[in-house]
């Protein structure tokens, strides 16, 4: 019987985080069972991008009954046929448990993980086939640069994205339709857009998703970029670490091409464009747009000074618009629903919504899509499940290397561009890393430090050579030698670099230096004056564990989880710990009851 | 892709394709998948009602459930409209399916003469 219905849809995962955790195996094994109770022509499988809910991945959604499975093996896969798909009884077992009522939540929709959030942008990710142009098109897909085409003038196209309030995703903030503007009223015979999707940021990964999940909307919002100001060619300059997204963007372009959404007189008109792929090389720095450019180009990726601006002199020589993959993910809703809409959304300063990425000592590792304006205590512990093994929230990092480190009393700030950068942060592109109790926050300044150390151009002196003497700095502090003044030093330094640094790469690298020296000075202080590491996680200036006699009441705990049995006492005695074997693990820390351990 | 016109046709086609993923306010059709209505023939039923869903081009929500406790009267197919009162029919054949849809989900007539319960939403 031939179907062109089938009556149920089970859409698949098939982000990259849920291939780690093995949703391909998941999915061959439900294939292969489907095709055992000969179900293929009932059932369609379709695999999508990232559902944002990358910590119970593999993730399946059942249609039309609409339930949320997570956390599936492939071993799964005959009891999820038989029941589900053939008997019609949820398998409550491989339901998502909220872990604190322990309730099985069949309705993706009723998980906490998704009832804070608001996705527009990630609107289709995980809920359609990324490769399949027709079911972008049957979400309402390519309707907005159809309606720019045929029915706006470009100068109407960068009204409505200036009036919708839409800034800069990738960081900077600055107004996308003033961006737009500026390389409109550039003169030149030809013009380019490009796309960044040099995603760099440790724990950042919404610009993958979105290319993995949604690929048509960059190129939607892509399309509309150029035909408001001018440009009949782009480029998407995307990591190569990220081969899932330049496969699934090449099928995007090469079936956009073949329905005639790229190439020649789109939509009837005398509007030409096309879209290459260009592959990084994974250099941090080319993700500053000069330096991305220059690789593009194909010559070493360095910034150079700004002006000229890329909208006067951008990619060989010609003006060119260049925005970040999520900006372009919201043009689409703007032009089709109008900037009254979108602005309805957010704050005063930061209209729609921003996409973060929960990663670090976090119950919900994943993909969060929140209004603007939201409390970083909301994505922290409504969304994100709050702080992971039980522990205690210490700093949350925004804005990756660039950006800041957040205190626990900071937490009910509402999250939008201008508060964050009042507080020391930033935006960056919304990778968020929750850390607790056991991190050390010079040992975290180090660690952004290290990294944008290494991945400094070295065209600028002081980012080049101050960078690496801050590092030298923090690594002696975090060794246990720290002296006096070095504090001041890392001050001097990381101001020096700022102001003199070319591209923001260097003006940003200090900001971890300075937002843990201005929240977390006194670990600074502990380190160097104390010589002690307050979060113990510093190894080389643990000196061991003493236990207080007096707080000890001799309840063996600690002695029993010592890997070294350093640890003697008799029960209901004072213990005492032996320092030469002590391997500082701090494993009977975390199991004294009493607070009688602390370190030597 | 020449008019907007050409996108919105493009457009219903493909609507069509992944209406499965639309859940409010369909027509319902619930199959009986108990052992006992897998016994009696409810995978015939099941591939009938989507046979004729095709030929209509209907939308409609086709999902099944386990046993109701009536397994004499197997197979068994309920069918819900938006707001209406679900009915149960029972001892079909796969003759009746068509029926049933033409009846009841086109035209909104419950077919007494196939109904043996009548849930009250």
């Amino acid at each position: 019987m031939e179907q062109s219905i089938y009556r149920s849809h089970i859409l698949v995962c098939g982000g990259t985080g849920c291939v780690s955790s093995g949703c391909k195996q998941a999915q061959d094994a439900l294939k292969d069972e489907l095709a055992k109770h000969d179900l293929t022509s009932e059932i369609k499988i379709v695999e999508t991008g990232c559902h944002g809910f990358c910590e119970k991945g593999p993730i399946m959604i059942m249609y039309p009954e609409g339930v949320f499975y997570c956390e599936l093996t492939p071993e799964d896969m005959p009891e999820l046929v038989e029941e589900h798909i053939l008997k019609g009884r949820t398998v409550e077992r491989l339901l998502y448990t909220e872990p604190n009522s322990k309730k099985s939540i069949p309705s993706y929709e009723e998980i906490d993980f998704y009832k804070k959030q608001q996705r527009l942008v990630l609107g289709n990710c995980g809920h359609m086939d990324p490769e399949s142009i027709e079911e972008y098109i049957a979400t309402g897909g390519y309707e907005a640069i159809g309606k720019a085409l045929t029915e706006m003038t470009p100068e109407g196209v960068i009204e409505e994205v200036k009036d919708a309030g839409l800034r800069g995703r990738g960081g900077g903030g600055f107004p996308t339709g003033l961006k737009w503007q500026f390389a409109a009223g550039a003169k030149s015979d030809k013009k380019y857009v490009i796309c960044n999707a040099d995603e760099g940021d440790p724990g950042a990964f919404m610009d993958r998703s979105l290319l993995e999940g949604d690929p048509h909307r960059i190129i939607e919002g892509m399309m509309i970029g150029a035909y408001a100001t001018g440009a009949d060619e782009g480029y998407v300059y995307v990591r190569a670490e990220y081969p899932l997204a330049i496969e699934r963007l090449q099928k995007a372009l090469d079936d956009a091409r073949e329905y005639g959404l790229l190439g020649e007189n789109i939509f009837g008109t005398d509007f030409n464009f096309d879209l290459h792929i260009k592959a990084g090389a994974g250099a941090f720095v080319c993700g500053e747009e000069t330096a991305l450019m220059n690789s593009i180009e194909g010559k070493r990726g360095m910034p150079r000074p700004r002006p000229p601006f890329p909208a006067e002199q951008g990619l060989w020589g010609k003006p060119s618009n260049i925005n970040n993959v999520e900006s372009y993910a919201n043009v689409p809703n703007i032009i089709r629903d109008g900037a009254e809409a979108y602005k309805a959304i957010g704050t005063e300063g930061s209209k729609g919504t921003k996409v973060f990425a929960l990663t670090g000592k976090i119950n919900n590792t994943g993909l969060a899509e929140v209004p603007m304006g939201i409390t970083m205590k909301e994505i922290i512990y409504d969304i994100g499940g709050g702080i992971s093994d039980g522990n205690k929230f210490k700093a949350v990092q925004i804005g990756g290397p660039s950006g800041g480190c957040l205190p626990e009393e900071l937490l009910d700030l509402p999250v939008d561009y201008d508060s964050l950068i009042e507080v020391g942060a930033m935006m960056g592109s919304g990778g968020l890393v929750v850390m607790d109790d056991s991190t050390c926050m010079v040992d975290v300044a180090r660690f952004f430090l290290n990294f944008t150390q290494s991945e400094s151009c070295g065209k600028c002196t002081p980012c080049r050579e101050g960078t690496k003497r801050m590092l030298e700095i923090l690594n002696r502090i975090t060794s246990g030698e720290g002296k006096d003044g070095d504090i001041e030093m890392l001050e001097r330094l990381a101001e020096n670099i700022k102001s003199t640094s070319l591209c923001g790469l260097g003006q940003t690298a200090p900001n971890p230096v300075l937002s843990t020296l201005k929240y977390f000075r006194h670990e600074y202080e502990a380190h160097i004056y104390d010589e002690i590491c307050p979060a113990g996680a510093c190894e080389d200036m643990l000196k061991g564990y003493v236990i207080d006699e007096d707080a000890c009441i001799g309840c063996t705990a600690c002695a029993r989880v010592c890997p070294v049995d350093a640890i003697e006492g008799n029960v209901k005695e004072a213990h005492v710990i032996d320092l030469d074997k002590c391997i500082s693990c701090g494993a009977c820390v975390s199991k004294c009851k009493f607070d009688a351990i602390s370190q030597a | 892709m020449k008019s907007l016109e050409e996108l919105r046709k493009l457009r219903e086609k493909a609507q069509k394709d992944i209406q499965a993923r639309k859940t409010s306010n369909k027509p319902k059709v619930i199959i009986g998948m108990g052992t006992c209505g897998i016994a009696a023939g409810a995978r015939e039923i099941l591939k009938a009602v989507m046979a004729e869903i095709n030929k209509r081009n209907l939308d409609v929500i086709v999902t099944q459930t386990g046993c109701i406790g009536m397994c004499e009267k197997e197979p068994l197919l309920d069918v819900q409209m938006p707001g209406k009162d679900r009915i149960t029919y029972g001892n079909l054949t796969t003759d009746d399916v068509s029926k049933i849809v033409v009846e009841h989900i086109v035209n909104g007539k419950v077919v007494e003469d196939l109904a043996v319960a009548k849930l009250e939403d």
